[in-house]
């Protein structure tokens, strides 16, 4: 056991750092320019029952570091998923990757779950209940802790895999939403999705998204992301991911420090498609400078002022 | 894709909002109809710009200032820049028959300059059709000239060449294939009022322009496609442009 490797829900994994679903698609793009088997593992693109295009161009906008995204969950349908992207990602990835799911109904998470639960390839499920950009779904379950708990038990019904909710920033008690997961059986918690935010363009005086709003992601969220793992990794007693703005090792050391077991990275995957890469090859030396020895043990390391 | 980082070697004004960047780096590989993407400092997203020109060892963009990112890489003088190259398909020049027209609008002209280059290299008796509102914002007349190509400028407002769009000049063309790239409105109206095959080279708002966030996707009739990666070209056939 190497000293980055971490412990995920009861399977081990080499590093702490994992690509966030909707920043590294199904893996082989980013398999073009390095071995990505140096990842822990990633989280694949958000899979439904259907095929989706998401929401009408344009849908990305930038932000003071920071960017917005309303793609809307568009992906191929869980059963191209499995019978073209998975077989693809296998010539170039030997690990488990984690299955991140989403829809907009219980029975839709729980016929996507299901059908991955099969799949040999997938370690544990990612249980999307947070994504800011689809209507009637999405965020709509991870808003209620009565809903975020049905959702959890539901899919935990028809997976062997560790399951882990994801959980969104958009409400006003995350940790009421982060026990209900609990209590209904989640085996991890990560957090957070994006957080939901607007831009105008001065000259058009329309939304600089079709869909007015979006999603801001990237280092502006950090502290916010921090603060709500920290909230939610005190009161539960299941592994939390920790995600939101991260981009260099000093930000995965900080993110474990208030309570994560691992972290996520999604936005800097976009700007440097070498971004996990260069995290977790940067590691060692920040860990070396601050005299830590396994990185295991600094999850929830933060000292009371 | 290469990830690489370039020495500014040039950046120049040559209208009131567009500019030339000649940068020194790694070249290889880098095809027209392509873009790069340049990490300016203070900005989060790489800005996606379509390739001029590329030789052994530079790779030319000219770029109009839109927002606070273009304007802030006009103010580059000097020193490096992270840049991803190699990005998008290109246009297929292999199927452009003997004498293609390559019509371009604003700042659109420039991914035709690569592709004249290459086309008039094999032999191919090439027409390019450059179009503007007006006079001062013309570039690259000359240029395209000197390479050898028939070159038709038309401006919107008549101040200069062919009075009206890119349509109006090729409508006394001749021609067994064509290339384009400009703003929407134009790229629909060459889709209506061309006679042959051709391919679009489209844009839009891109998160990482390499694929890996789907932001900028569009439906052809051929499925879903990034226009990042599956694109920027898409031939005539594959565009719902019909209506």
């Amino acid at each position: 056991m190497g000293r980055l490797s971490v412990d995920l829900c009861g399977t081990g994994i080499d590093n702490p750092v994992i690509p966030a679903s909707g920043t590294f698609g199904f893996g082989y793009e980013f398999a073009e320019l390095y071995d990505i088997n140096m990842l822990g593992t990633f989280s694949f693109k958000g899979t439904t029952r259907e095929e989706r295009f998401g929401n009408p161009t344009p849908r990305i906008a930038e932000s003071a570091a920071g960017m917005l995204n309303a793609v809307g969950l568009q992906n191929p349908g869980v059963h191209r998923v499995i019978s073209e992207e998975l077989p693809k990602l296998k010539k170039c990835f030997h690990k488990k990757v984690m299955a991140n799911v989403s829809g907009f109904s219980e029975e839709e998470y729980v016929y996507v779950s299901k059908l991955l639960d099969a799949e040999e390839q997938v370690g544990w499920i990612e249980v999307n209940i947070s994504c800011p950009n689809v209507h009637g779904g999405g965020m709509s379950f991870g808003t209620d802790p009565v809903m975020a708990g049905k959702i959890t038990k539901a899919v935990k019904a028809v997976t062997k895999k560790p399951v882990v909710i994801k959980l969104s920033p958009n409400v006003t008690d995350i940790v009421s939403i982060a026990r209900a997961c609990e209590d209904s059986g989640a085996d991890g918690i990560s957090l957070i999705n994006t957080l939901m935010g607007m831009r105008i363009d001065l000259k058009t005086r329309k939304p600089v998204l079709k869909n007015v709003t979006g999603g801001l992601s990237g280092p502006a969220v950090f502290p916010v992301a921090l603060r709500m793992v920290y909230q939610v990794a005190h009161a539960v007693n299941i592994p939390v991911i920790g995600m939101g703005g991260i981009t260099k090792a000093e930000d995965v050391i900080e993110m474990m420090l208030a309570g994560a077991s691992a972290v996520e990275v999604g936005a800097a995957n976009l700007t440097d498609p070498f971004a996990c890469k260069k995290i977790i090859e940067g590691l060692p030396a920040v860990m070396d400078s601050l005299g830590i020895e396994n990185i295991r043990d600094i999850t929830g390391g933060v000292r009371n002022g | 894709m290469h990830q690489g980082y370039y020495i500014v070697k040039e950046n120049t004004k040559l209208t009131e909002n567009v500019y030339r960047m000649v940068l020194a780096g790694d070249t290889a590989g880098i095809r027209p109809g392509q873009f790069i993407e340049i990490k300016i400092d203070g900005f989060f997203l790489r800005r996606p710009i379509s390739v001029c020109d590329a030789d052994e060892h530079t790779v030319t963009i000219i770029y109009k200032t839109v927002g606070e990112g273009t304007k802030a890489l006009s103010l580059i003088k000097e020193g490096s820049l992270d840049v991803l190259t190699q990005l998008g398909n290109g246009y297929d020049l292999s199927v452009s028959g003997e004498a293609p027209v390559l019509i371009g609008g604003g700042v659109g002209v420039p991914p035709l300059y690569m592709t004249a280059k290459e086309l008039i290299g094999q032999g191919k008796k090439v027409t390019v059709i450059l179009g503007f509102n007006t006079k001062n914002e013309i570039f690259y007349e000359d240029e395209f000239r000197a390479l050898g190509a028939d070159v038709y400028v038309t401006t919107v407002d008549g101040s200069y060449g062919i009075k009206g769009f890119v349509t109006e000049a090729l409508k006394e063309t001749a021609y067994t294939y064509f290339y384009t790239c400009g703003p929407l409105p134009m790229l629909k109206s060459v889709y209506k009022n061309t006679v042959t095959e051709g391919q679009f080279s489209l844009e839009e708002r891109m998160g990482c322009g390499f694929g890996a966030c789907m932001g900028c996707s569009i439906e052809t009739k051929a499925g879903k496609k990034r226009i990042c990666k599956e694109g920027p070209v898409f031939r005539k056939e594959e565009l719902a442009w019909e209506d």
